[in-house]
């Protein structure tokens, strides 16, 4: 009796260092935002001494015009730029999948820029983007044509930092793509072959379908990168010029250290990971519906 | 241990010998003997003022046998560093150096020692200190609380700290430039907005003057410095918002007017990047921080050594330069704050203030502006201090809700440079957002 019980509570015990990493670690720092979020905190004041505020900082945020338009700005920052990196990313991928030699130093060249810490990004971007000495506005200007505002118009910023984050990160689409590519069935491609299926027809009905989990993970990570993206554009633009690149991430920023209200940002916080969750469910739950009925038709297959 | 008793022992002799020696005319000689041995721990920014600081605080631990250990960080990261200290029971530091608008917070949660205690023991209180010789502007901007509309002297104010490595806006001109057009050097805004935009027209590739105007801080800044000048005020004495009257629009427009005939790109300048557009020769003025004076003479930075004039910032309808900058004070929590006020008392005397000023500093009082060997090396210092007199303690206010004002008045602004918002339109925004958080935070209970 008491062996089996034992025997029942083993994997517990397994369980429980890492249990109880997750609840200092995850748990407690959540609950602790959860709870600043109640209240009207400044950093001059120590937790226990802030007062207590129910939702107003909730409700506040949503009738905050910046508060808005910082949302608005990531959501818009957040798709374009995982659509175009999904795009570029996985063609480079369908390209460079092929023996190609020196594919491995290739390989590390193309993730450079991943590896480059997020301030030097911002700063290299920064400088080339400069108005005068920058690099693309010299050629511009060499080649006869007029100089564009890089950072200096709201517009053109919000393009500014949406193709250098695209540098940086389509590498690591790329990266994930590839080695889904690599990893698929080689009998799937021969037998579709044999079958007569062109090139565009075998990446349309065969590998991107087969890649399809892979691509659905990669897009989940870098979507939720993005919402979240900071040191870049903090370096590049730190949010102007108006409010044009003031993704989330920097209102919280600027909430927490310029304006002095912690309770807020703690609510800015909390919206964001609520986003991020319901993201990350809508991805879960489709992900499933698509294993569901791809089961349910090898079943039918199987039943013919 | 032992070696520890000797070492202080030690201290403690060199510092009676010094004393006797230093102050033979017969005051106390051991002032600083009870405080032998001690370690201060202080807290300055990585900034050139207190950089210049750290060459003459060895003398101090010489003078005085008072150790003093320095925790340098960037101004920013100084202020979050500083929040989370005074909060403690028991600090670290004994003795901060806040910036200007940290003021309103620190006294605001009762962190900062109220110095009168201190100033009154006539054990601790030099007699020779001369605190009517400290700059005004700066003692009432970064010093005094409690006075008019809270944040200002005034009968019911008192001392919280000293200002240390403050400073005022002055106006540097190219002199060359203004030398081969014939242009008279201007004294007023309306022939500072017009040799703004005279100058590109005149000099190819050159602007105006170059300002800062990125978005936030920086362009609030901008927008400040000419509305005080301009005869403007962010609020009045009710605390009613008054920025979108038409001085504000005023001050507004002609920030405008200086970044549209600036240099290219002027946008989205930090204060760096105007003082390099001006080092670099790409702007014909520049009127911020006499901060950077030091920097457009340094020949390893400047293309413009030796042909830099300073003037004081126009005039509008009346005299305004900013105030800002540092001060330093005693934290509530620390934990040595005799001797914390012995050392800022003897940094700020007339004597380190200025050998402070001769190693690279920004002087804190009217006498070493005046001084002929500072003058000699800096041969700005002179137009230095006469701006001083008219350093405007209130060209900002200074209180708990600054930083989300400021920050609404930095984007409206940068949105009115870039995409053409209308002036007025965009600082009625600002004064009815304003009231918002005024009236939330309490401003309008008497009303």
């Amino acid at each position: 009796m008491t062996i089996a019980r034992a025997n029942r509570m083993t994997p517990y015990l397994f369980l429980a260092p890492a249990g109880a990493v997750l609840a200092v670690a995850l748990f407690y720092p959540i609950c602790y935002m959860i709870y600043a979020s109640f209240l009207d905190w400044n950093p001059s004041q120590r937790i226990g001494e802030a007062d207590w505020v129910g939702l107003r900082n909730y409700t506040k945020l949503f009738s905050d015009a910046a508060f808005r338009e910082s949302m608005w700005v990531t959501i818009k920052f957040a798709g374009v730029v995982v659509t175009l990196e999904m795009l570029l990313g996985v063609g480079l991928a369908m390209l460079l999948d092929r023996n190609i030699r020196g594919m491995s130093v290739l390989r590390t060249l193309f993730i450079l820029p991943m590896m480059i810490a997020p301030i030097v990004v911002g700063l290299m971007w920064r400088y080339m983007y400069h108005p005068t000495v920058g690099i693309f506005n010299k050629t511009l200007k060499s080649w006869g044509f007029d100089t564009i505002p890089w950072l200096s118009d709201g517009s053109w910023a919000f393009t500014s930092i949406i193709i250098a984050d695209v540098w940086q990160w389509t590498p690591f689409i790329f990266i994930l793509s590839l080695a889904a590519l690599q990893s698929l069935p080689t009998s799937a491609i021969e037998a579709s072959k044999i079958d007569g299926a062109s090139g565009w027809q075998q990446i349309i009905y065969i590998k991107l379908p087969l890649m399809l989990p892979v691509l659905i993970v990669t897009l989940l990570l870098r979507l939720i990168d993005s919402f979240k993206v900071l040191e870049v554009i903090l370096v590049m633009t730190n949010g102007g010029p108006g409010l044009s690149t003031e993704i989330m991430s920097i209102r919280i920023n600027r909430t927490a250290s310029e304006f002095r209200e912690l309770g807020e940002a703690a609510a800015m916080s909390n919206l964001l990971l609520i986003v991020l969750l319901i993201l990350t469910f809508a991805m879960f739950i489709y992900n499933k519906t698509l294993e569901v009925r791809a089961a349910r038709m090898r079943a039918a297959e199987d039943a013919v | 241990m032992k070696i520890n008793t000797t070492k202080v022992w030690s201290a403690a002799i060199a510092v009676s010998l010094t004393y006797t020696a230093a102050y033979a005319d017969g005051h106390t000689a051991d002032v600083y003997a009870p405080y032998a041995g001690t370690t201060l721990v202080v807290n300055f920014p990585a900034h050139p003022h207190y950089n210049a600081v750290l060459d003459v605080l060895p003398e101090f631990t010489e003078q005085t046998g008072i150790e003093v250990e320095v925790d340098q960080l960037q101004y920013l990261k100084m202020r979050e560093r500083q929040t989370l200290e005074l909060t403690k029971d028991e600090g670290d530091y004994d003795l901060i150096a806040y910036v200007v608008f940290s003021k309103a917070d620190y006294v605001f949660a009762d962190q900062l020692e109220n110095l009168a205690k201190y100033f009154m023991n006539p054990k601790l209180s030099d007699p020779n200190y001369d605190a009517g010789d400290l700059i005004e502007g700066y003692v009432a901007n970064i010093g005094i609380a409690g006075g008019e509309k809270g944040y200002l002297p005034g009968q019911t104010g008192s001392l919280f700290g000293i200002p240390f490595g403050s400073e005022t806006s002055v106006l540097a001109y190219r002199k060359d430039i203004f030398e081969k057009h014939g242009i008279e050097v201007p004294t007023n805004y309306d022939q500072l907005l017009e040799v703004a935009c005279q100058i590109p027209e005149l000099e190819e590739g050159m602007g105006g003057m170059a300002s800062r105007a990125a978005s936030g801080h920086q362009a609030s800044h901008a927008f400040l410095l000419h509305l005080a000048p301009l005869g403007g005020r962010v609020f009045d004495a009710e605390w009613n918002p008054i920025i979108n009257s038409p001085e504000g629009v005023a001050a507004a427009n002609a920030l405008k007017t200086i970044v549209d005939c600036g240099p290219e790109g002027g946008t989205t300048f930090g204060p760096a990047e105007a003082a390099a557009s001006f080092m670099q020769g790409t702007s014909a003025m520049f009127m911020d921080s006499i901060a950077f004076a030091a920097g457009f003479e340094d020949p390893s930075k400047s293309t413009v050594v030796g042909n830099v004039g300073y003037a004081m910032h126009p005039e509008g309808v009346r005299r305004g330069s900013q105030t800002g900058g540092f001060g330093i004070g005693i934290p509530t929590n620390a934990q040595n704050k005799e001797a914390a006020f012995l050392l800022m008392q003897w940094l700020t005397s007339k004597e380190q203030d200025l050998a402070i000023a001769m190693a690279g500093g920004n002087p804190s009082r009217f006498s070493t502006y005046e001084d002929a060997g500072l003058n000699e090396k800096y041969p700005y210092s002179a137009t230095f201090g006469e701006a001083l007199k008219y350093a405007d303690p209130d060209w900002r206010p200074i209180i708990p809700t600054w930083g989300k004002i400021n920050a609404d008045i930095g984007t409206t602004m940068s949105q009115v440079l870039t995409e053409g918002l209308d002036i007025q339109e965009a600082l009625d925004g600002v004064a009815l957002r304003a009231r918002a958080i005024m009236d939330e935070a309490g401003y309008y209970t008497w009303q």
